[in-house]
């Protein structure tokens, strides 16, 4: 299990080549890495995440491991940036290792699911009219909620 | 105790930390939420819906009722907007 909490940039491709040549005899790997969007109706300029990283390693580092339990998966990684990112910038990888498919899907879903509602993050966006704090989601809250927390 | 606050709380209460000491009502979590509420315009303003705010006592999260003696740190954090 390796999870990060870093202001450093991360390369997805790289990390996921080195993921995958630890545990290639494994089965199924999936990897989901989320961006900075950026859409054409609603551009920003930059996102910023403000982190709590003692706590955010903890809570990551317990989410990751109620995946491995509940998907019995090989392997797992969780990379989460924070501070000043740009559109089309990284933001956050996790990839799940197992024998088969569908608990490599389940187990990065999962893990994807509770860190939105339980991991110490917030993101303000930086727009060409200021800046706001991203407001939290209901549906972020269903998300999690389907896996009976 | 030290009282740390994260992002648009932090900038409400225009500080990202401070030392309180606490008066001996103060018990859990949850009373540090009113106690900060009751103490000038910017607290009650900043915890105007206290449920929504998770705490923490030395980088765990822990609800609202639990007891801060013996803790360095408390959190406050406003919903999380991770991932």
């Amino acid at each position: 299990m390796d999870i990060r909490v870093s202001e450093t940039p991360f390369d997805p491709g790289a990390e996921s080549n080195a993921f995958l040549d630890r545990g290639k005899a494994a089965g199924a790997a999936v990897t989901f890495t989320g961006l900075v969007r950026s859409l054409p109706d609603d551009p920003i300029i930059a996102l910023t995440l403000e982190c709590y990283p003692e706590l955010a390693i903890r809570q990551l580092t317990a989410i990751a491991a109620e995946a491995v339990t509940r998907f019995a998966l090989a392997d797992i990684t969780v990379i989460h940036r924070y501070g000043r990112m740009l559109p089309g910038e990284p933001i956050v990888q996790v990839m799940a290792l197992s024998a088969h498919r569908q608990a490599a899907f389940d187990g990065a879903q999962m893990v994807m699911d509770y860190l939105k509602t339980d991991a110490p993050f917030w993101k303000k966006e930086t727009t060409a009219t200021g800046e706001h704090w991203v407001e939290a989601k209901s549906a972020d809250d269903s998300a999690k909620a389907r896996w009976g927390a | 105790m030290k009282v740390l606050y994260f992002a648009w709380l932090r900038e409400r209460l225009n500080m990202s930390e401070e030392d309180i000491a606490f008066p001996p009502e103060v018990i859990t979590t949850g009373d540090v939420i009113a106690y900060l509420a009751a103490r000038d315009e910017a607290g009650s303003l900043a915890f105007e819906r206290p449920a929504i705010f998770k705490t923490a006592l030395d980088a765990r999260i822990v609800p609202h009722a639990t007891p801060i003696a013996g803790a360095k740190v408390i959190a406050l954090l406003p919903p999380m907007t991770g991932g």
